[in-house]
């Protein structure tokens, strides 16, 4: 997973490590919702998206509506891959582990659904994105608590390297 | 008598049906030439809620020719069997004063009445010169003094385990009237690594968790592995090449083909009663549909057009209709429509999210996951709506599949935390005789195979 690598690199920056690190398991801590200043990542490069801009929205349980911090965090992808139209992505759908398979998978469609038909109806090409669902497959959060619980809920932008 | 020739005829077709796999070809026992009275004495009526189970003898069958440990490890794997069933109490063999010196002989039935074993099983097992196994078994009502049951079967060595299975069936046939279901397979993903980034691999084995055999390699995330009712293909969902989609894989020779050329991904699996469709979801934009595929003609079929995810379809086992989920109404709920989906009706109305459904193969109840209050159970309820009741419930419980006689369940059972992963698990329709089902590793999506015959 080239994510882990790359957040591996920026440990000293992402103080807020601290902060998730209450929830125990966890390995993919990116600094997305949260307010992160004085990122060090190269405008315009994978990190600073991921960094600057936040990679990925959340989700209310069985839900595919949008928190108002996830509609601040997919206008600032907006602006971003506007600003870089070099990038194509992947959005990828997850669902928490809370609910059973099959269904699971078809939520994390209609979350990526949702995400995708956002950014294209803000002016980003569609050919520039494909979407993706892991249903529960693929969590970033294992403790069995509501706080990695509500972290799976996710939509996460995944840029091609491509792009660089 | 009846039950002998039906046994017969059975052996036909398993090794015409079966020989790709292995062969196990019955042979009737030469009924002992004393004329014993053909009263029936022992039987279970398995349709009462709370079983006595019956007592049972089963000795170390005898080891005539061959591997000594044979023997006693036919026993072994029919005592298992009976035992995880419910029905029958498997008695200690130390009680038992009786050692036969012959698998042919009459038993003294004060013996055993003294063991308080109601049933007996008698039986031997030799290697033949030709390299084959010859095993047999006798069952007998001891309180009746007549032998209810007796069979013979030539195999490969190999097959030893098989055997033993075929004998657990025929005495569960015997005595409870109703289809064993223990010469039978699972197919199901097993799990290996961190929860956060699993590998899964399809895996077959018995229903009692031996002969395992990994069927993908671990490259590609795999789900839900359903069997054929011809029993040598399942299908499935696969992540390769980066669109997931449902799959067909054919056990024996290994050959995998896609199912349809869908734009978009197709999940959610399983085969129609008669083979020959696969039904599925096909996922458009934000809404999941049910379509099936004919496997002759490669024509599509769309069963559901609405704004909500309808998936986990499952048909009756005569065709005729197909249980699904859908969150038309809100909330996942379960619903029946005829097989061309014509006139969906919802038939659960309890608190709670309602998934996974599969029809019995007896038609009488349908299978389900409930989420309730933070947990999650494997219940039952009448096509029509009535009767719900669960099974189990706790932490997370989910995705059951049925014994082919409909009288058990698998499902799989996760536990919380990082360390934490999902077992597979037995319970019978009553809610009683709840066994983990071992395997390697973690395990999920169970499939039971129909009868291998």
């Amino acid at each position: 997973m080239p994510q882990v690598s790359r957040l591996g690199r920026m440990a000293l920056i992402v103080g807020v490590a601290l902060v998730l690190a209450a929830c125990s398991g966890q390995k993919n801590l990116t600094g997305a919702d949260l307010s992160i200043t004085g990122a060090a990542a190269t405008p315009g490069s994978p990190q600073d998206f991921v960094v600057t801009v936040g990679d990925r929205v959340f989700f209310q349980t069985d839900s595919v509506e949008f928190t108002p911090q996830a509609v601040s965090t997919l206008n600032r992808q907006v602006q971003w891959l506007n600003q870089y139209p070099r990038y194509t992505f992947v959005i990828e759908g997850h669902a928490d582990e809370r609910g059973t398979r099959e269904y699971n998978i078809a939520l994390g469609a209609r979350r990526a659904t949702a995400v995708r038909d956002y950014l294209v109806a803000r002016g980003i090409a569609a050919n520039r994105m494909r979407t993706i669902s892991y249903g529960k497959e693929r969590p970033v959060a294992v403790c069995n608590d509501i706080s990695c619980w509500s972290q799976n809920r996710r939509a996460v932008i995944v840029l091609n390297n491509a792009g660089v | 008598m009846v039950d002998l020739v039906r046994g017969g005829k059975r052996a036909v077709r398993a090794v015409r049906r079966d020989t790709a796999w292995l062969a196990v070809v019955r042979g009737l026992v030469v009924l002992l030439a004393l004329a014993l009275p053909a009263r029936a004495q022992l039987e279970l009526d398995v349709t009462r809620g709370n079983i006595q189970p019956v007592p049972i003898a089963i000795p170390a069958f005898l080891s005539l020719a061959g591997n000594p440990q044979l023997g006693p490890a036919i026993a072994e794997v029919v005592t298992s069997d009976l035992q995880r069933s419910g029905l029958f109490l498997p008695l200690d063999p130390s009680a038992f004063v009786e050692r036969s010196a012959s698998a042919d002989a009459v038993p003294n039935f004060a013996n055993w009445r003294l063991a308080n074993a109601q049933a007996l099983v008698i039986g031997g097992v030799e290697q033949l010169a030709d390299g084959r196994l010859r095993t047999e078994f006798r069952l007998w009502d001891v309180f009746g003094g007549d032998q209810v049951a007796g069979q013979q079967f030539f195999t490969s060595p190999e097959n030893w385990r098989r055997v033993a299975h075929i004998i657990a069936d025929a005495i569960y046939e015997r005595l409870t009237g109703e289809r064993g279901y223990f010469d039978t397979r699972i197919v199901f993903v097993d799990e290996s690594g961190p929860k956060d980034n699993r590998t899964k691999r399809l895996a077959i084995m018995d229903q009692d968790g031996a002969n395992i055999r990994y069927l993908t390699g671990g490259s590609d995330l795999v789900l839900t592995p359903r069997f054929s009712p011809s029993t040598q293909e399942i299908t499935y969902m696969s992540y390769d090449g980066g669109t997931p989609r449902v799959y067909l894989l054919n056990i024996e020779s290994g050959q995998r083909e896609l199912v349809g050329d869908f734009p978009g991904m197709t999940f959610a699996p399983r085969f129609s009663p008669d083979g020959q469709q696969v039904i599925m979801s096909l996922q458009q934009d934000g809404n999941a549909n049910i379509y099936t595929m004919d496997l002759r003609t490669r024509r599509t079929t769309r069963l559901t057009d609405d704004a909500a995810i309808d998936t986990s379809p499952s048909y009756s086992p005569d065709g005729s209709k197909i249980v699904f989920e859908s969150d038309r109404g809100g909330s996942q709920q379960l619903y029946v429509m005829e097989a061309n989906g014509a006139n969906p009706q919802r038939i659960t109305f309890g608190e709670g999210t309602y998934s996974t459904p599969v029809w019995s193969p007896r038609g009488d109840y349908i299978a389900f996951t409930r989420r309730r209050a933070g947990q999650f159970g494997i219940g039952l309820i009448r096509p029509d709506g009535s009767g719900e009741r669960m099974l189990t419930e706790g932490f997370h419980n989910e995705g059951p599949t049925w014994a082919p006689n409909g009288r058990v369940l698998m499902f799989f059972r996760d536990t919380p935390g990082g360390n934490g992963g999902p077992q597979l698990w037995t319970i019978d329709v009553s809610g009683y005789n709840e066994f983990r089902v071992p395997t390697p590793g973690f395990a999920s999506d169970p499939a039971w195979s129909p009868l291998i015959n």
